[in-house]
């Protein structure tokens, strides 16, 4: 079997296990996940063989695996569709591959597979719980298994269907397909408790939204293949000529480039995808679905295809860029990041719920991204979309097992807690040691504790080309949003699992089975390994004893070879001081929050607490500015006013008109004239018929009186006629 | 066999007509044998039609499968038929859609010989309007069409609801309906018969293949008015009567109230076929006949299709009767029919008209699919609740996951989800207008966008949220024949959405050579 070969099956085993689960499986809950995992774990496989080629290949970034097959006839050509690998996609198939196969595998524990059946559960709401009689008579309330258990892994089959073909397709209209067969996944799985009213709102909202950024990104897709007759990736990217008539024509609008408006106009899908402001809003309300949805799609793979779609396009963004100069495409891009790293991080240091916290640190880290790319750090963002992606998910699978662990507790002790909400937990490190360990390994990355955690290299290369690269402006707010990012981590971390229990269902919580604790421990394995590829040469002490190979590695993607950055002491030290700096705050402030005690922030500053807690009220401002217009455009407006009232009344003024005309014509032309005239007529020969009937007495001697009359009466009239001239 | 191969086209086109005449010697109480015998009836133009597709060869230039014969020789006016792949298509899901539409209305219990009689009738009538190449004989069937159609609506339509009309009086809803449609639909016929006169009286044929080499290029004076004047007023006589039945906007309003008063079948034949027919007079009349014309005025006909797709959009989105939402989303999948083919004749001749037209043709049918699929499933709903009203529905998933699930991936194919039908002609669209008409497609995305929102407000009425308690025990799952009739469409939408080429070849060629 060749290398494309194995390329092309990647994405078929889970759309197969979507299907013969929906079809045939949909009753067998042990079929349903080895179908699932089953197919994950080939898929995983088909990506390792593939990225063990790929790292092994010379020049790989010139010659990348590619295979493609006419697809679409247009005019007088065909439009191909293809896979490519490249070394962009092979580093994002490897990390895409490893948490998709953890998060399959994480599902089976967490939808309480070998649990009873609920005793009133239904499907479309999460189990409420089974009551079970042990031997000595006692019952027991636990946790019980998912009714609709194989929907779910027939549901995120399809998801990683969709995301392999993103991964390892050659043009943007498969990555395209791939981009909207996940937004229909996380559609899905956001209301995948449908029953919640809650759900049904956030699956809606998170479709929509994404869905504003989508209609410009296809409009991007259009422009580019009309303005280069292609959507092939290395036809656009790797073409020097195509780029600078891409960059040096200008397209008429707002003086961009047309390789500039169309970057823009792709980057809107990303600001979509992966929730960047302003169309973050999205994302936090997506927590909604089960906890290895929000941290497959909502963290390590479907929100990271938008970052890497942004990355896949820079040649666009910065076709026609002098050197050194920001682009305004790129401009615009940097600014969206940067801002939305620092503008989530405040969100989230004012969140209770242990998956929001989660949730706005993922769009400021996708921020982080963003901004990298918009200032040309083109390595730097690949590194942090994969070393995020690896510590992200594996923080999310631990606050799902955090929250599994607490409803034990709840259920166990029939308390009505939230377990979700922070304040409620604490204490948790003992009742739960692998799902605390890991969370800590997986926060500290996130936090960027220095030279052990993954996230510190990929969140140090950034910080040091902005700084290397003059972008000032960009350096401060990453650094700042850093600083919080570490802030609210070690709180969440502190509130979570320190301290002591502050509640009776925090005290009743357990470690969570192997399916969930297993995958933390892998991911956690990354969230700190994932790091040593891209140790910058001129380290102090390490650099140089792992070769930066991923910089190298990524760079080749480039027509033109981006170049490590010179090594500075300054922004390695902001590296260190914000990391160390937040955590220390974090714990500072948190360590030891009583029962019931209001948030130390929110005493000190209760104003602006308030307006953090409410999200600065995008929501509210959101459903003024746009979905109540919109419902009265649609409602009022367009069906009401403009279609039964001036359309159809136009057409019922014209049907009322001709009934008007016709009744006129028939009360005066038709009845009088044209009737009246027949009938008259008629009407006359009758009457004068009955009139002269009279002298029809059938009496001989009075007709011959007649007779006698008439002659008379011609007699006299001929007289006068013919002799009185 | 020779018979069969020689006359091929022209026994697609009769066969329903003579399955009529056989229904007609059923006794009406055998209402089972009438059912199923319409059906299998009406599998024959189906088989009739998959032997012209698989007889059909994309690569020749021209019509084919052609016959002519004198039908009305002291007007020169002949019978002659023939397909290109634009028609065959069209003829493809004409008669594909026809048993499935048979097959839903097994519920149907009244008068039920009369009503399979009339399906026949209608298909034949739409059928003709595909093949002939004849002007006088294309409107026949053109008004053909109407008359069963009037009676389907008219005498099956939904038994509740009134409609208001003027100063307080009320109607019944059924009968306001059908009348809206068949004098709304005459109305633009009108014009169309006249224009059609004019062209027979000027050019001594009605032969298409003849006009469409001659009529645009006549020049001088007619009637003492400047050719162009002529031509023009000809032009808006046919775009009013083919855009009234598309429908583009603002001539669109009898479609929600007659697809939403029909019998769920007749909504489908309605909104799967019927509205391709206006679609289909741009593409067969207007662009070849009038090329100058349509060129000059594609800006305006771009611009109402605009309208189509966002106010489409819009009113769909404000519906709260499940057929009426479903109707309305008509009005914006068509609209982009139209706009492929307002960018078409303004650039015609380029790739990027190419492109657009493919999209069109291929939205035509893939319209076709999705719209029938979504009222069939309207229906299937109605038959069991009685009531088409989304907010008495609520939380039904768990009751019904077989029906849940299926309208959730007709629901997709019909908002252009990647991956199904819908997304690949609409790209063709966008892609091939963008070059041509670059604001307007811009704005047309607002329609896009509220597409997701109609569609997902539906699924969520319908399927999600708190269940409503009311319909437990008495709301049944969708049964096997009903199931029978969703799967064709649904494997046709999964399948062009994977690989369009089969299809989209026969379209690329034929609007190559044509354009």
């Amino acid at each position: 079997m060749t290398i494309e070969t194995i390329i092309w099956l990647i994405p078929l085993p889970p759309v197969l296990a979507f299907f013969l689960i929906v079809l045939f499986a949909n009753r067998n809950k042990a079929l349903s996940h080895i179908l699932a995992v089953g197919a994950a774990l080939l898929s995983w496989l088909g990506s390792m063989v593939v990225f063990w080629q790929a790292i092994r290949t010379e020049h790989f970034g010139e010659h990348p695996f590619v295979s493609s097959i006419p697809w679409l006839p247009s005019g007088d050509s065909w439009f191909r569709i293809g896979v490519q690998i490249d070394p962009l996609s092979a580093a994002t198939l490897f990390f895409v591959a490893w948490t998709i196969l953890m998060i399959f595998l994480y599902s089976i524990g967490y939808h309480n597979y070998g649990q009873p059946k609920g005793d009133h559960d239904r499907p479309g709401l999460p189990p409420h719980g089974a009551t079970i009689s042990d031997a000595h008579g006692h019952t027991h309330t636990v946790p019980s298994i998912e009714p609709m258990y194989s929907r779910f892994f027939a549901f995120i089959g399809l998801f990683a269907f969709g995301m392999y073909t993103l991964v390892v397709s050659d043009n943007l209209l498969t990555l395209f397909v791939g981009w909207e067969i996940m937004g229909l996944c996380s559609y899905l799985l956001i209301g995948f408790w449908y029953g919640k009213p809650s759900a049904r709102a956030a699956m809606i909202k998170a479709f929509i939204t994404t869905r504003v950024g989508d209609v410009f990104m296809l409009l991007g897709i259009a422009y580019l293949y009309s303005a280069t007759g292609t959507l092939n990736y290395r036809e656009i990217f790797y073409s020097e000529e195509v780029l600078h008539t891409l960059g040096t024509t200008s397209s008429g609008f707002l003086g961009l480039s047309i390789a500039g408006l169309i970057g823009l106009l792709l980057f809107i899908g990303t600001v979509g995808k992966s929730a960047q402001w302003p169309l973050h809003v999205w994302l936090p309300d997506a927590m909604e679905g089960p906890t290895p949805v929000s941290a497959m799609i909502h963290a390590a793979t479907m929100v990271s295809a938008g970052v890497y779609m942004v990355i896949r396009i820079f040649p666009l963004l910065s076709a026609g860029a002098d050197h050194g100069a920001l682009t305004s495409a790129m401009t615009v891009v940097a600014f969206i990041g940067a801002f939305t790293a620092l503008f989530a991080a405040t969100i989230a240091v004012a969140q209770n719920d242990i998956k929001r916290v989660l949730a706005y640190s993922t769009i400021s880290q996708l921020g982080y991204m963003v901004a990298a790319i918009g200032i040309g750090a083109y390595v730097a963002a690949a590194f942090h979309l994969i070393t995020h992606a690896f510590f992200k998910a594996l923080l999310f699978l631990g606050s799902g097992s955090v929250i599994h662990g607490m409803e034990h507790g709840v259920l166990h002790t029939g308390q009505h807690v939230d377990p979700q909400d922070m304040l409620n937990m604490g204490g948790l490190r003992k009742k739960m040691p692998i799902t605390f360990w890991t969370f800590l390994i997986g926060g500290f990355a996130l936090s960027g504790f220095p030279l052990v955690t993954a996230g510190f290299w990929s969140k140090d290369e950034i910080l040091a080309d902005a700084f290397g690269h003059g972008h000032l402006g960009v350096f401060i707010t990453l650094a700042l949003a850093a600083l919080l990012t570490a802030f609210y981590t070690m709180r969440q971390i502190t509130l979570t699992f320190l301290g002591e229990p502050r509640t009776e269902s925090a005290h009743h919580a357990k470690e969570t089975p192997w399916t969930m604790t297993a995958p933390l421990v892998i991911l956690a394995v990354f969230a700190v390994a994932a790091g040593w590829a891209g140790i910058p040469e001129h380290f102090p002490a390490i650099g140089g004893i792992v070769p930066n190979w991923f910089h190298e590695f990524i760079g080749s993607t480039l027509l033109e070879h981006p170049k490590a950055i010179d090594f500075n002491f300054i922004p390695l030290l902001v590296s260190f001081i914000v990391a160390l700096g937040g955590l220390y705050a974090g714990w500072l402030v948190y360590k030891g929050l009583p029962v019931g005690a209001q948030d130390p922030i929110e005493r000190a500053a209760p104003q602006i607490h308030k307006v953090l807690k409410n999200k600065y009220y995008f929501d509210e401002i959101y459903d003024s500015l746009f979905v109540k217009p919109a419902n009265w455009i649609s409602e009022v407006f367009t069906s009401r006013w403009m279609d039964m009232g001036v359309i159809d009344g136009i057409l019922h003024w014209v049907a009322f008109a001709s009934g008007r005309i016709g009744g006129f014509l028939r009360d005066y032309i038709d009845l009088p004239i044209v009737n009246g005239f027949g009938d008259m007529i008629g009407e006359g020969t009758k009457r004068f018929g009955r009139a002269i009937r009279v002298i029809q007495t059938g009496r001989i001697q009075n007709y011959m009186i007649g007779a006698l009359f008439t002659i008379a009466a011609f007699s006299v009239l001929f007289y006068y006629l013919v002799f009185n001239r | 066999m020779d018979f069969l191969s020689n006359n091929l086209l022209t026994l697609t086109l009769f066969t329903p007509a003579l399955a009529a005449v056989l229904l007609f010697f059923i006794p009406s109480e055998e209402k089972r044998l009438i059912r199923w015998s319409a059906f299998v009836l009406s599998l024959i133009p189906l088989a009739f039609s998959l032997a012209l597709w698989f007889g059909f060869n994309p690569s020749q230039q021209g019509f084919q499968f052609e016959q002519k014969a004198d039908w009305y020789a002291a007007i020169n006016s002949s019978y002659h038929i023939g397909v290109d792949g634009i028609s065959l298509t069209m003829v493809l899901l004409t008669t594909l859609l026809t048993p499935l539409a048979i097959l839903a209305s097994f519920g149907i219990k009244d008068n039920v010989k009369s009503y399979m009689i009339l399906f026949f009738l209608l298909e034949m009538g739409m059928l003709g309007v595909f093949v002939v190449l004849d002007l006088l004989l294309f409107f026949v069937f053109w008004e053909f069409g109407l008359v069963p159609m009037y009676f389907l609506i008219n005498q099956w339509g939904s038994e509740k609801g009134e409609r208001e009309i003027f100063a307080g009086r009320k109607m019944p809803a059924r009968t306001y309906a059908s009348f809206k449609f068949m004098i709304y639909t005459m109305a633009g016929s009108l014009g169309l018969l006249l224009a059609i006169q004019m062209i027979g009286v000027v050019a001594g044929t009605f032969d298409m293949l003849e006009l469409f080499t001659r009529w645009p290029l006549l020049e001088g004076t007619l009637f003492g008015l400047s050719t162009g004047t002529v031509k023009a007023i000809a032009f808006w006589a046919f775009v009013v009567a083919f855009a009234i039945k598309v429908p583009v906007w603002p001539f669109h309003t009898w479609l929600p109230d007659a697809h939403t008063e029909a019998p769920t079948a007749g909504s489908m034949i309605l909104a799967g076929v019927l509205l391709k027919l206006g679609a289909y007079g741009f593409l067969r009349l207007v662009l070849p006949l009038y090329p100058v014309e349509a060129k000059y005025y594609a800006g305006a006909l771009g611009f109402l299709a605009v309208m189509a797709i966002i106010f489409g959009a819009f009113a769909s989105t404000g519906q709260d009767d499940f057929k009426r939402l479903v109707a309305y989303s008509s009005v914006n999948h068509m609209g982009f029919v139209v706009l492929g083919i307002a960018a078409a004749a303004f650039a015609r001749g380029t790739e990027n008209a190419n492109i657009a037209l493919n999209g069109a043709v291929l939205q035509m049918f893939n319209h076709g699919l999705s719209a029938a699929g979504m009222f069939f499933l309207v229906g299937v709903i109605y038959e069991r609740t009685h009531t088409r009203n989304l907010n008495d529905f609520g939380g039904l998933f768990p009751i019904v996951p077989v029906y849940g699930g299926i309208l959730i991936f007709t629901s997709m194919a019909s908002l252009g989800l990647p991956g199904l039908n819908g997304f690949i002609s609409e790209f063709l669209v966008v892609r091939g207008s963008w070059p041509i008409f670059t604001v307007y497609t811009a704005i047309a995305m607002l329609g896009l966008l509220f597409t997701g929102v109609y569609i997902l407000k539906g699924l969520k009425k319908v399927l999600h949220g708190p269940l409503n308690e009311h319909w437990v025990g008495h709301l049944t799952e969708i049964n096997a024949r009903e199931v029978f009739v969703i799967v064709p469409l649904m494997v046709l939408m999964l399948w062009i959405g994977v690989w369009p080429a089969w299809i989209l070849d026969v379209i690329n060629r034929a609007v190559g050579m044509l354009f």
